[in-house]
């Protein structure tokens, strides 16, 4: 039995060892939010916190994430009101919205490390993960948002985990 | 539904009562939503909310329940461009509904639909007239309903924001439906319903936020890959080496029966000829599945495209093309070049290559399918063409097509990948084989890759005459690629002026609205590519590459004629002939080309002066087809590194004309997303044929453009009151020869071949 907890709830898993943080997440514990993409790492869609850290469970066995804390887009906020969420909501961001929940994960951890990022530097921590509708365009401009709601209030977020 | 229809005979069940019933038991007892009809993308689970008691549908398009809730049939598939707000919205400004009463329903396949495929960009330009009468059916019968209740003359009445209105008096819709309403309409009535004026229309051309859009930032959205039912089984595919003609021979599992979950594995007997030499290996989970799949050792007799490269199909098309007897003539007006050409002045003639290209859409392909307890066989997946998937997932369980029901999910991306079904196949004979259970397949990102429909790799050959004084006197146009039209439903190919079929998806651009005299455009189909792999329809479809071809091919003729390539474009934009445009979507022709144009030209200032090495390029096109043109101009400013080959777009400004725009930010996402894919086909993207195969597999090798890599994007629209055409492509297809133009002002140096790569600007600027 491996055991974690995941958006604030401890969870215990008979499984192999070696089965990646992703298919555990989505076909044992049922969250489908976060996604399969590539496997390999190279897209983001599976992007999770793990210990707050933005990780692609695609390519992090079970194994590694024992007692960990993990949060995935079910539990970044109760209602899908994180700033970044909030601000994706209001640019619209999504298109087919395949890959969105990884881009909100990892514009969620890269905001709690640079609080006030600039372009490139939302171009270099964004650029690992892959939309394939494009919408990079908004991407930039609702991460800047979401920076500037998240430091008038603070540098709070509402996440759960 | 999801009975088989001599079942649901005699029951005495209306429509109205079976959707009472089912929403009910959905409700009450928990159902998971393989018992529910259709996918409502702003719930929490895709489940559509229950009705009020009485329910009225004035045409197949909506229901009006009690409660005044609006409920809109949308049976394009959502991936991504919000396309049943949109559709909803037509339906919502001419029926006077209140937009918060409205919700969507994506259905799920059904005859009674008629063809349901979303893909063209045909979408909202379709559903604009349908719609529209759609709600001016139930505006109309709440009207007679209120005029009949109050005693009124009807002339009297006013909808307005879901209430019917006279002088003092007013009532809701709801309350008139509580009441009610069962008027229906016949064809012949519909069409001679009265429509809002356009400029009356109050939810078309507003901003409204998209009804997908909130679950996709809460991991809410159900995608086909999310699709889960009690009992099912994980598979995992093996595919054979050739897309086409391999055989299994031996299979050893010795191996995989280590892995814990392991179930079994099958060889696929394909009666459609679908998946021909794949295993299926089936596991209590995916991953135990996956992993089980690579332990079980395959022998195949392989197909013969083991031995087909990318040059083969190249050269194949050249060799083709030197057959004037291969392909058809469009009809392009006066198609008499040769003497032209023979007579001229003066001629140029050049070559446009284009690689092979993937669609790579997020969510790698998957299918869940199973027999239901009423016999029908359940296909739970993102499609994007279920009028064409069905019959053959038909052909492929020996079944009638009204066996087969495919039930709508939200796409994690289509961009045409999804039109062809072909994996939905696998899953099907898997779940036939243990029975009808459930089977949930999942292709890995290398499977969903290699297994592409792409867009074919392809050749054209230009030529334009000019008569002594450099004045353009004719053109040619041959290009070759393979063509999915051909491959996958022959029946869509019309046919050319010398009687033979072409693919449209596979020549449309080249029938461009330019003047130059007599013209011949020759489509060629690529036989040995069809042989290969399986061409597919891929965003932005012929117009994406041929395109390429004639923007590119324009600039050649301006500095060839020795005129500027912007004033060379408005030269022969002249509107004149079958370059007039008519019908509510055409009209203006060639006149709103040229406005574009100017446009783009001004966004990004043409003719400015620039550093070193920097260029402006333009180019313009009218968008997927001339029945349906959106005027598209793309202006791009580049960077060109000489010793790096490296290209940089600063600037990418986009000017499009597509008639009145229902969603304006939905239609700004579209350009953005599509003149981004441009770019990204342009200098990032493309593989090749090796030994059969794709040479890439994955994202580490196919490259897809990513953040750090976008430019300054810029999207304007002309406004005007022509009817809507489409918009989920056109954006795409003049960015490519755009660049080109643009690397070609900076450094003097021409691209003939996309993807435009660093070798390839280093060895042009070498030559």
């Amino acid at each position: 039995m491996a055991k974690f907890i995941l958006n604030g709830k401890p969870v215990a898993v008979d499984v192999d060892g070696d089965t990646p943080l992703l298919w555990v997440i989505r076909d044992e514990l049922n969250m489908t939010g976060t996604k399969f993409g590539c496997g390999i790492g190279t897209c983001g869609a599976c992007t999770v916190h793990v210990g707050g850290r933005a990780t692609r469970s695609c390519t992090t066995p079970l194994s590694a994430v024992e007692g960990a804390e993990i949060t995935t887009i079910e539990g970044l906020s109760e209602q899908g009101t994180h700033p970044v969420q909030v601000a994706w909501q209001k640019h619209q961001v999504p298109q087919c919205g395949y890959c969105q929940s990884g881009q909100i994960m990892q514009a969620a951890a890269l905001l709690k490390d640079i609080p006030n990022p600039s372009d490139d530097d939302i171009d270099a921590v964004m650029s690992g993960n892959l939309c394939r509708c494009m919408t990079y365009v908004r991407i930039r401009e609702a991460v800047r948002e979401a920076a500037n709601t998240m430091s008038m209030q603070g540098g709070k977020d509402e996440q759960t985990a | 539904m999801s009975r088989l229809p001599n079942k649901d005979n005699g029951t005495g069940m209306t429509r109205r009562g079976f959707l009472v019933a089912m929403t009910a038991a959905g409700v009450s007892f928990g159902f998971p939503r393989m018992a529910m009809a259709a996918m409502d993308p702003a719930t929490d689970n895709g489940q559509p909310l229950p009705n009020a008691d009485a329910l009225y549908e004035p045409t197949l398009w909506y229901s009006i329940d009690s409660a005044g809730k609006v409920k809109v049939n949308i049976i394009r598939a959502e991936m991504g461009q919000h396309v049943g707000t949109s559709i909803a919205r037509i339906l919502a400004d001419e029926l006077e509904a209140d937009w918060d009463d409205v919700e969507i329903i994506h259905v799920d396949s059904d005859k009674k639909w008629g063809l349901m495929v979303t893909g063209g960009s045909w979408s909202v330009s379709q559903s604009w007239p349908i719609y529209r009468q759609a709600g001016a059916a139930g505006r109309t019968a709440l009207l007679e309903a209120a005029a009949k209740l109050w005693g009124v003359p009807q002339r009297l009445c006013q909808a307005s924001k879901g209430q019917i209105i006279c002088g003092k008096k007013s009532i809701s819709y709801g309350e008139l439906i509580a009441q009610g309403v069962s008027r229906q309409f016949t064809e012949d009535e519909l069409k001679a319903l009265p429509l809002k004026p356009n400029q009356d229309m109050t939810l078309v051309g507003q901003q409204v936020r998209g009804l997908d859009i909130n679950n996709k930032t809460t991991g809410q959205t159900v995608f086909g890959i999310d699709a889960n039912v009690e009992g099912m089984v994980y598979a995992a595919p093996i595919l054979p080496p050739t897309r086409y003609g391999s055989k299994v021979l031996s299979v050893d599992d010795s191996a995989a029966k280590a892995v814990k979950g392991y179930q079994q594995f099958i060889t696929l007997d394909d009666p459609s000829n679908t998946v021909p030499g794949w295993v299926v290996v089936l596991a209590s989970s995916y991953y135990a599945a996956k992993k089980a799949s690579e332990l079980v050792k395959v022998e195949w007799q392989v197909g013969p495209a083991a031995k087909v490269s990318e040059a083969d199909i190249i050269n194949h098309g050249r060799e083709l093309l030197k057959d004037a007897s291969k392909g058809a003539i469009l009809d392009t007006g006066d198609t008499n070049t040769e003497p032209v050409f023979a007579n001229a002045a003066s001629s140029i003639e050049h070559e446009y290559i284009t690689d092979t290209v993937l669609h790579a859409q997020m969510e790698p392909l998957n299918a869940l399918v199973f027999q239901n307890a009423d016999g029908v066989w359940e296909i739970h997946s993102g499609c994007q063409w279920q009028s064409l998937t069905l019959p053959v997932a038909a052909a492929a369980l020996q079944v009638p097509e009204d066996h087969v029901v495919i039930r709508a999910y939200m796409l994690g991306g289509g961009f045409g990948r999804r039109l062809n079904g072909d994996y939905t196949i696998p899953a099907a004979l898997a779940s036939k084989a243990i029975g009808g259970k459930p089977v949930k397949l999942v292709f890995t990102r290398e499977q969903d890759l290699q297994f592409d429909s792409p867009r074919s790799a392809s050749l054209q050959q230009l030529r334009m005459a000019f008569d002594g004084d450099k004045h353009v006197l004719a053109m040619e146009h041959h290009a070759t690629a393979g063509w999915p039209t051909e491959v996958m439903i022959p029946v869509f190919m019309p046919k050319g002026t010398n009687g033979q079929p072409y693919d449209p998806f596979s020549i449309a651009g080249a029938d461009h609205w330019y003047n130059v005299g007599a013209q011949k455009v020759r489509a060629v189909s690529n036989d040995l590519a069809n042989d290969t792999f399986r061409p597919g329809w891929l965003r932005s479809v012929s117009p994406g590459w041929v395109g390429w071809a004639v923007e590119s091919f324009m600039d050649e003729a301006a500095h060839h004629a020795g005129v500027d390539p912007l004033d060379f474009r408005l030269q022969h934009l002249t509107a004149e002939g079958r370059n007039a445009g008519a019908g509510p979507i055409a009209s203006g022709g060639a006149s709103r080309q040229a406005a574009v144009l100017k446009k783009a030209a001004e966004m990004i200032g043409y003719g400015k002066e620039l550093p070193k090495d920097s260029g402006i390029g333009i180019a313009s096109t009218f968008g997927q087809e001339r029945d349906m043109p959106t005027w598209v101009a793309v202006a791009v400013q580049v960077k060109v590194e000489r010793d790096t080959g490296l290209v940089h777009v600063e600037k990418l400004h986009v000017a499009v004309d597509a008639g009145i725009i229902v969603d304006p930010d939905g239609a700004e996402a579209q350009c953005q997303g599509g003149a981004l894919w441009g770019l990204s086909m342009a200098l990032y993207e493309g593989t090749k044929l090796v030994n059969g195969k794709f040479q890439d597999s994955n994202f580490d090798t196919y490259t897809p453009l990513r953040i750090g890599q976008t430019p300054e994007v810029k999207v304007e629209f002309i406004k005007n009151d022509y009817a809507p055409a489409g918009l989920g492509e056109p954006a795409v297809t003049p960015v490519a020869p755009a660049i080109a133009n643009a690397i070609y002002h900076a450094v003097g140096v021409r691209l003939r071949k996309i993807p435009m790569t660093p070798d390839d600007v280093k060895a042009a600027l070498k030559a």
